[in-house]
C-alpha cells in the first residue's frame, strides 16, 4: 500500500502541477493582454485567442504529415532517398496483397452491415412503444473502448477441445447443435469476419440513434397523407421515409467507412494483425514499431491518407447540397 | 437536425406502432445485452468456475466472489498482474483529465476568434482547420515521435530542440490536445458563432474587451457545447489505444488502463477472470459517463458526424 503511494502520488502532482500552471499562464496573459489599449487591442486579442491553436495544429498535424510523405520515399531510418520503393513493396508484396484484401472487406462490408442494421432497428423503434429503454442497451456498446469489446468478444469466441465443456459462447452453441467447435480465430478468413463483429456490436447504436433522430424529422403530416394514399409498411418505408433520410443514412455510411479504414484497437488486441487478420492501420504500426522501418510505415500512411480522403470530401459534399436545399 | 436526446421518445404519437416491431427490438435488445452480461458475469465468477464451466451455468448455480476484482485491484501472483491494475487506472486519470481540459479552453478560444474577431481571411482559415479533420492521425505519429525524442532538424541544422517529454505524461497530453483540434475548433465554432449576436454588442458598448466578453459572456453561455465536446474527448483518450502504445513508450509508468489490458490479453490469453475483471474496471468508467450524462454524449456525436 505504502509503495502504491509512493509511486502514484507524484502522477497527481504531476496532473495537478500541469493544469494549475496551464491556467495560471492563461489568466496571467488574459490580464496583462486585457490592459492594452486602441489600435493594438485587436491583433493582440487576436494572437491570444486564436495562436495557440494554430501552433498546436501547425506542429501536430500540418508538419507532421508533410513529413510523413517525405519519410515514405525514404529507408527505414529515414536517413537516405530510396525513390518509390516502399510504394512498389506496397504494390508487390503478397503480404501486404493480404492486407490491402482484409482492409477492402472491412470498409465494404462493416459500414454496410452496421447501417443497414441500425436503419433497421431505427424504423421498428419508430413503431414500438417504450422504446428509450432497448435504444439505451444498444447505443451502449458505443461507450466501450474497442479493446474492452476485443477482450468480450475474445472471451465469447473462446476454444476447448471438441467434446470438452466448452466456455466460449459460440463453441458451446455449435458444439450443442452438434458440430464441433474450430479455434475460430485461427480460420481464415472467418476470423476477419469474427473481428467484424465486434466492431458491428459497438458502432450499430451510434447508427441507430442518428438514423432514429433523421427518422423522427420526417413530418408527421406526410407520413399520415401517403397512409391515407394506401401506403403502408415497405412501401411507404421506400416512398417516403427513406427517401427523406438518404442523406443521413449516406453521412453515416461514410462515418463508418472511414472507421473501418483506421481500424486498429481490434484487430491488435485481438489477433495482433496474425494468422492473416492484419488491416491498413495495424500493418502501418508494426511496420513502425515492431520492425522499426519508417519508411514503409510512412508509405502505409500515406496509403491510409489517400484512401480516407475521397469520401471525407464526398460527405462534405452532401452535407453542404443538403443544407443549401434547404 | 435538432439534437434529440436518447431518452426523448415522440411521445405525441406512434404512427404505426406495431407488437412486430416491439418483439424484434427486444429480441435485438438482448442479443446485443449478451455479450456485456458474459463480461459482467465472468468477473463474479470463482479462478476454477470460469475455467471449468460457462459462464451461462452460473444463473442455475449460483456461486459469486469478488477474488477477481480483489487480484485486479491489488495484485496477486496468479493472475497475470503482479501490482494490480490500479496505476494503470491511476495513469488513465492522469492522462484523460487534462487531455480533455486543455483542448476544450485552446479550442473554445479558437473558435471564438475565428467568429467574433473577425478579420480578412478567418473563414478560409476555419475551412482550412475543417478540413484538417481529414488528416488520420497515423500520419502523424512518426513525426512527432521524433519531434519529441530528437527535435527536429534539417539536414544537420537543429532548428527545434527535442522536447524531451517522451515516456512523460506531458508526451501524451499533447498528442491527444493536437489531434483533437480540428474537431473541437469546428464543433465549438457552430457553438459559439450562434451566441445572440445582440448580447456581444451589448457587452462591447459596455466597454468590455474581448478578454472579458469571453470570460463573462462566451464562456458561461457555450457550456452545452462545450460539454458535448468535452464528454466524447473524454471517452476518446479514455478509450484510445493507438496514441497511448505509441506515446507511452511502452513505459508502465505513464501507460493507461486500456493500453494495460490490451497487452494482458497477449500475455495472459485464458485467466479469463482477471481479465474479466480488468476490462470491466476499465469500461465502467465511461459506462458511467454514458448513463448519467446521455443526453449531452449523444448531442456530441450528432454534432460530430452529422452536422
Amino acid at each position: 500500500m505504502s509503495d502504491f503511494i509512493a509511486t502514484n502520488v507524484p502522477k497527481f502532482t504531476s496532473l495537478f502541477t500541469a493544469m494549475a500552471a496551464f491556467f495560471i499562464i492563461l489568466a496571467v496573459i488574459f490580464v496583462v493582454a486585457g490592459f492594452v489599449n486602441g489600435k493594438i487591442a485587436r491583433p493582440i486579442a487576436l494572437v491570444v485567442f486564436l495562436a495557440p491553436a494554430l501552433l498546436l495544429l501547425l506542429a501536430g498535424l500540418v508538419i507532421p504529415t508533410g513529413r510523413t510523405i517525405f519519410f515514405s520515399f525514404m529507408n527505414p531510418n529515414s536517413d537516405g532517398f530510396v525513390g518509390l520503393e516502399n510504394y512498389a513493396w506496397i504494390a508487390t508484396d503478397p503480404g501486404v496483397r493480404t492486407v490491402l484484401f482484409n482492409t477492402a472487406l472491412w470498409t465494404i462490408v462493416t459500414p454496410l452491415f452496421t447501417t443497414a442494421l441500425g436503419l433497421y432497428l431505427a424504423v421498428m423503434l419508430d413503431r414500438m412503444r417504450g422504446e428509450s429503454i432497448p435504444k439505451s442497451l444498444i447505443f451502449m456498446p458505443m461507450a466501450i473502448s474497442f479493446v474492452g469489446a476485443s477482450i468480450i468478444f475474445k472471451f465469447m469466441y473462446e476454444y476447448r477441445d471438441p467434446g470438452d465443456s466448452q466456455i466460449g459462447l459460440l463453441s458451446a452453441i455449435v458444439q450443442a447443435i452438434g458440430f464441433g467447435p474450430s479455434n475460430w480465430l485461427l480460420v481464415k478468413p472467418l476470423n476477419t469476419l469474427l473481428l467484424m463483429v465486434v466492431f458491428i456490436w459497438t458502432q450499430t447504436g451510434f447508427a441507430m440513434v442518428i438514423l432514429s433522430a433523421a427518422i423522427k424529422g420526417v413530418p408527421t403530416d406526410v407520413l399520415e397523407a401517403s397512409a391515407l394514399d394506401g401506403a403502408t409498411g415497405w412501401k411507404l418505408f421506400r416512398g417516403v421515409t427513406f427517401p427523406m433520410v438518404r442523406t443521413t443514412f449516406v453521412v453515416v455510411l461514410a462515418t463508418m467507412v472511414v472507421a473501418s479504414l483506421k481500424l486498429f484497437d481490434i484487430v491488435r488486441t485481438m489477433t495482433g494483425g496474425n494468422f492473416g487478420t492484419s488491416v491498413l492501420a495495424n500493418e502501418m504500426y508494426s511496420q513502425i514499431f515492431v520492425q522499426f522501418d519508417a519508411g514503409k510505415g510512412s508509405a502505409l500512411a500515406v496509403m491510409l491518407f489517400l484512401s480516407v480522403t475521397p469520401i471525407f470530401i464526398y460527405n462534405i459534399r452532401s452535407l453542404k447540397r443538403e443544407r443549401s436545399s434547404k | 437536425m435538432s439534437s434529440r436526446g436518447l431518452s426523448q421518445g415522440n411521445p405525441a404519437k406512434k404512427l404505426f406502432a406495431s407488437k412486430w416491431a416491439t418483439t424484434i427490438v427486444w429480441f435485438i435488445t438482448l442479443l446485443w445485452f449478451i455479450p456485456s452480461l458474459s463480461l459482467l458475469v465472468t468477473s463474479f465468477r470463482s479462478k476454477d468456475d470460469v475455467f471449468n464451466t460457462g459462464w451461462w451455468t452460473a444463473f442455475g448455480n449460483p456461486n459469486f466472489t469478488l477474488d477477481s476484482y480483489r487480484s485486479v485491484f491489488f495484485g496477486d501472483n496468479g493472475g497475470g498482474v503482479s501490482d494490480g491494475v490500479l496505476p494503470y487506472f491511476v495513469n488513465s486519470i492522469v492522462i484523460t483529465l487534462p487531455a480533455t481540459i486543455f483542448p476544450v479552453v485552446i479550442a473554445t478560444m479558437a473558435a471564438y476568434a475565428l467568429a467574433w474577431i473577425r478579420f480578412k481571411g478567418s473563414d478560409t482559415v476555419f475551412y482550412i482547420i475543417f478540413a484538417l479533420q481529414i488528416v488520420p492521425l497515423q500520419m502523424a505519429l512518426v513525426p512527432l515521435l521524433k519531434l519529441f525524442t530528437g527535435g527536429a532538424s534539417i539536414g544537420s541544422f537543429q532548428f527545434f530542440p527535442a522536447l524531451g517529454i517522451a515516456g512523460d505524461f506531458a508526451g501524451i497530453w499533447l498528442p491527444h490536445t493536437m489531434f483533437s483540434m480540428p474537431l473541437a475548433i469546428y464543433l465549438l465554432h457552430n457553438f459559439v458563432s450562434s451566441l445572440p449576436r445582440e448580447i456581444m454588442e451589448a457587452a462591447v458598448v459596455d466597454g468590455a474587451n474581448h478578454f472579458r466578453i469571453f470570460r463573462s459572456i462566451v464562456l458561461p453561455l457555450s457550456i452545452p457545447g462545450i460539454a458535448s465536446f468535452a464528454i466524447f474527448q473524454f471517452l476518446w483518450v479514455w478509450n484510445d489505444l493507438l496514441v497511448a502504445l505509441t506515446f507511452s513508450s511502452g513505459l508502465d509508468t505513464v501507460a493507461p488502463i486500456n493500453a494495460k489490458i490490451a497487452s494482458l490479453v497477449g500475455q495472459y490469453g485464458s485467466s479469463w477472470e482477471t481479465l474479466t475483471a480488468g476490462a470491466f474496471v476499465t469500461i465502467s468508467v465511461p459506462l458511467i459517463v454514458f448513463f448519467s450524462l446521455q443526453k449531452y454524449f449523444v448531442r456530441g456525436l450528432l454534432a460530430g458526424s452529422v452536422k
